[in-house]
Parts: C-alpha cells; structure tokens; sequence
C-alpha cells in the first residue's frame, strides 16, 4: 500500500517538474480568460435584445436558457481538454519508462507491478481531479457570476465528466503497457472519435426516429461509452426548456440511461484490471 | 553451509523463435564476486534480467538466496545498477535516493543516514541537491551505483557498471567492489572490460549462446596457468621431451622453448634440470596467460557470432 503512495508522489512530483502543471495551468487560465470575455459579450447582447421585445417572464427565460447554452458549450470544451490531458499524461508513462529503462530499478524493488500501475493511476487521477476543478469549475463560476445561473445536478453534471477524463486515461494507461506513447495516443483518439461519430448517429437517429441509427450509437457506446457519458452530463445540467426542445449542439436528445454509467465504471475497472495484467506479463 | 546467492537450472528464454539464452545453469556463493562474460549477443544482460523478474523465463528454475526469482521479500536484499542506466532526471540526486529508499520500504532516519553516506562515497555529496538532467554520465553511474547500495544488500548485479566512468570513476567502482567484498556482499559483474574482472572477481563464468561454456577461478589462474617461455641452445629432443614432467603443451622452435606449467614454483627446479643437461640457458620467462587469451581460446576469434 505505501509503496502506491510513493510512487503516486512521484507521479504529481513528474507532472510538476516536467512542467506539464504549469503548461495546464497557464493554458487552463488563457481558457478561462477568452471563455469569460465571450460570455460576458453575449451576456451583453441578450440583455439589449430581450429587453427589446417580450415581458420580464421571457427574458428570464432567455436569459437562462442563454447562460445554459452557453454553459454547455464552456463544459463541452473543458470536457474534451480533460480528455486529451488525459490521453495524454497516461500515453508515455509506462512505455517511456520501459522505452528508457528507468522502470528497472523501480520494478525490482519489492513493489508488485501491479501497484506501479495503481500509483499511476492514482497520481493521474489526482492531476485531472485538479485539473477538473479549475477548468469546469471556473466555466461554472463565469456563468454564474454574469448572470446568477447555475446548472441544476451540477455535482453529478461534473462527476461524469470527471468519469469521462478518468475512462480515458484508463485506456491510455493500458495502452502504454503494452504499446509505444505513439500507437497509444493513435488508439485512444481514434477511440475517442469512434464514440463521437456513434454519438451523433445517435443523436440524429433519435431526432428522425431511425432505431438502426440509434442501434449503432448505443453499440459504439459499448465499444467506448465516452460520449455517452458527455451526453448524460449534458442531460443532468441542461434546463427542462432545452430537453424538452431537443437537439442542441451540446445537449443531449438521446439520452443514454443510469445503466450506462454504471457500464462505464465497469468497464473502467476492466480496462484497469487489463492494464495490469498486461504489465504484469510484460518483458522490460 | 548458507544458500548459494543465485542458482539456476537450465533457465532459458526464447525470444520468437530465436534462443536468447539457452540453458543456464550457474551457482553463486554468498560472499563472492563473480564475473559474467561473454561476447555481445551472448545473452548476459537477458540472463541477468531472468534473475531480477524483468524478463520471464520460457523455461528452468533459478533462486535467489534461496528464494524462487521474484520473491518480493528477497528483493529487499539484492540491489541493481541496470546497463545504460536511466532514471527520473527530473529529480535531485538526494531525491533519486529517498524514492528508492521508500520503494525499498527503508525507514526515513535510516535511509537519510543512508543516502548521505553513499553520495559521500561515491563522491557526489556536493552535487546532491542537482538535478539528475545536468548530469554527466559518469556523474550518473556513481549515482545508479549509489542507489544499487541503498539497503545494504546481500547480492548486488552490476551491469556494466563501469561505462561512462574515466579512470577515476574505474578504480572508485573498483574501491566499492572490494568493500562489498569484504563486507561479505555477492557482487554479479557483467562487465566488457577484463581488466576490470580480472583484478575484482574470485570467479568468472564465459557465456556463449546463453549457456556457461567455462567457470574458472581467477585464483587458479595466477597459480596454475602460467606459460613459460625458455630462450636455450643445446637442448637434445630428449631433454625436450624430459620437460613433460613439469607441464604440458611444449612448443619448441629456433631455440625458443614454450610450455604450459603446473605450478610456477616448478621453475627453479626447471633451471637445475636444463643445466644438468648441459643447455646453455639464455632466459626464462613466465608469462602469465591473461583473461583476455582465455576469453578469446574460449568464445572463439568469431565472439560466437
């Protein structure tokens, strides 16, 4: 167990030194800055607009349903850095270290492979808990500070998108035992985009009611549930307006059920569970 | 009689269809310093990575102080300075040190005390606090020598321990080889370099194709392996043939006498004889066959390609 810590450690200890924290945080803030001046340009414009036409109960309206798009949209870009942050952490990890041979003095020690991975993993999971907290929640702090809006279910809202980064840095961890930084980061985002393709067959299916299409999003879904996971967040944190309505570019109008969370955690345990057996097994 | 440090029987690994080690089979006391060579190719680092858990054996047994290979408990006493040594150089040498004090599950006063006392030996103390990024190579060697003693261990691998390192650096990793000897450690040396083995090992092994071809004591070597060469005119065929009492592989030509002795202390009996049959002697000399004669009598001019 206390050798998962140490090299948990070591793993924040890497991400600080090598600068991959202060390259995060510098980008996170340029991020947030233009995020922020946006928001707060539109929030401008749909007050002179609403003000225009309609009573007190539609602009409150609008201006809700405004700040949530825009919301969304924020989310959706975060969503997708954390996912490349973490295809990325986890893509050279074990395979530089076996590549370079610094993994040997480590994995001669009395320390189980297994929990090599384990500390990783946790040291990567701590990063993109970090990295989630100021990226999500600084998208969340802007809307809320312009226009007094925030999202209903936003724990759960941001639980999966943390979910998603995690899946996806679980992957990539896998892929890393087995195979070159390159070829991992290739698999992951190739993945990655397998599920976003699936989910917007998904999506348009559901709105032309075609179940082949919706058929063919829930079995990419399987294959990667990412996507599903994006779009169960939109669903907890968009407006009862905006589902009602639909399709929006970051909402959700097929929405994947509870039970694909719960797959999706599974299937994260499985991919982790293969990450170990594959390093386990691994000539280094 | 304490458990041999290694043993293995018939360890073997095949890598697709190719045989990288064919069957080993080695025993290592405690205590001694063993030099493992072999041309490249030969299956040494592959052999030492079998022995450390890197590397699964397709085949065989081997133990390491007479627990199975990958006993976690025995880990805590073998130490490690892998070939062309890499590390986390975004750490500070005295950092470098304590994670793999941590690993080792060493205790932290223990360890501090540790750590100090090893930079100082392999003379890094000042440097400590440097990244490991602006290292010289050989300041990295001494560095990966340093964390192979953390936990003062009962069997050290060296893999080419000393590449990188200058003279200085030689005879330092040449010094600490000796201490570990004396404090009782076993030291298993892959090393390129027989100059080295040679004045450092009691016994070395020759590998070729991954399998021990010849084990000799380096003892042995000083005492019973020496050549002669005899500079005397005069000498009858008999006379010749009357030398095959002291030794064997006698080579005469031009006056110039060659023979392989039993014993170097067989010498000024030699003399008395040659005199007594009536040569005129102009030199003897011994010369000692060195490592590396016997290395290349042993793999072959080729290196066992």
């Amino acid at each position: 167990m206390n050798s998962i810590l140490v090299l948990t450690r070591m793993t924040f200890q890497e991400a600080i030194r090598r600068r991959i924290v202060l390259t995060g945080l510098i980008l996170g803030i340029l991020f947030l800055i233009v995020f922020a001046v946006g928001a707060h340009m539109i929030s401008i414009e749909i007050t002179r607009e609403t003000l225009r036409e309609g009573g007190a109960a539609y602009r409150n309206i609008m201006r809700a349903e405004m700040s949530n798009f825009l919301l969304m949209a924020g989310l959706y870009a975060v969503t997708f850095l954390s996912i490349a942050m973490g295809a990325l952490l986890a893509a050279d990890t074990l395979a530089g270290e076996i590549n370079s041979g610094s993994i040997q003095t480590i994995v001669t020690k009395p320390v189980r492979r297994s929990h090599v991975v384990f500390g990783k993993w946790l040291g990567f999971a701590g990063l993109l808990g970090l990295y989630a907290i100021l990226m999500a929640g600084g998208v969340v702090l802007i809307v809320f500070l312009q226009s007094a809006h925030l999202p209903r279910n936003i724990l759960m809202g941001l639980s999966l998108i943390y979910l998603e980064s995690l899946l996806v840095m679980t992957i990539s961890l896998a892929g890393s035992s087995a195979m070159p930084a390159l070829a991992t980061g290739g698999m992951v985002f190739g993945l990655y985009g397998l599920a976003f393709l699936g989910g917007w067959i998904e999506q348009i299916g559901a709105l032309v009611s075609n179940p082949t299409a919706v058929q063919i999003g829930i079995v990419t879904s399987l294959v990667i549930p990412t996507e599903a996971l994006w779009r169960r967040a939109a669903f907890e944190m968009q407006t009862p307006l905006a589902s009602a309505l639909g399709m929006s570019p970051f909402g959700a109008f097929s929405v994947p059920s509870i039970l694909m969370v719960v797959y999706a955690i599974v299937y994260l345990a499985i991919v982790l569970a293969m990450a170990v057996s594959t390093f386990n097994h691994r000539d280094i | 009689m304490s458990v041999p440090a290694i043993q293995t029987e018939e360890l073997r690994k095949v890598f697709g269809d190719q045989a990288a080690v064919k069957g080993l089979t080695l025993q290592v006391e405690q205590g001694e310093v063993f030099g493992f060579l072999g041309p490249n190719g030969a299956g040494k680092t592959t052999s030492m990575k079998m022995l450390l858990g890197l590397v699964a054996p397709t085949s065989g047994t081997a133990n390491l102080l007479g627990a199975p290979i990958g006993d976690l408990t025995t880990r805590a006493r073998v130490g490690f300075l892998p070939e062309h040594f890499r590390f986390q150089d975004w750490l500070t040498a005295r950092e470098f040190l304590r994670l793999h004090g941590q690993l080792l599950g060493m205790e932290a006063r223990d360890l501090a005390a540790r750590q100090e006392q090893l930079l100082e030996r392999v003379g890094l103390s000042p440097f400590g606090n440097k990244l490991l990024r602006t290292y010289s190579k050989g300041m990295l060697q001494r560095v990966g020598l340093a964390q192979a003693l953390l936990n003062r261990p009962a069997l050290v691998f060296l893999d080419e321990p000393t590449s990188g390192l200058d003279p200085v650096g030689r005879r330092l990793v040449r010094d600490i080889i000796r201490e570990l000897r004396d404090e009782g450690t076993c030291v298993f040396l892959n090393s390129h370099l027989l100059s080295e083995i040679e004045v450092t090992c009691d016994r070395v092994a020759f590998i070729r194709h991954g399998e021990v071809v010849r084990t000799i004591e380096m003892a042995s070597l000083e005492k019973n392996l020496s050549r002669v060469t005899i500079r005397a005119a005069g000498l009858s065929q008999e006379s010749i043939l009357g030398l095959s009492r002291w030794g064997e592989n006698i080579q005469a030509n031009n006056g110039q006498l060659m023979m392989t002795l039993r014993q170097e202390h067989d010498l000024p009996e030699i003399t008395r004889y040659l005199v007594a049959q009536n040569a005129e002697v102009y030199a003897i000399t011994p010369n000692r066959m060195s490592l590396e004669e016997i290395f290349i009598e042993t793999v072959g001019e080729d290196g066992g390609l």
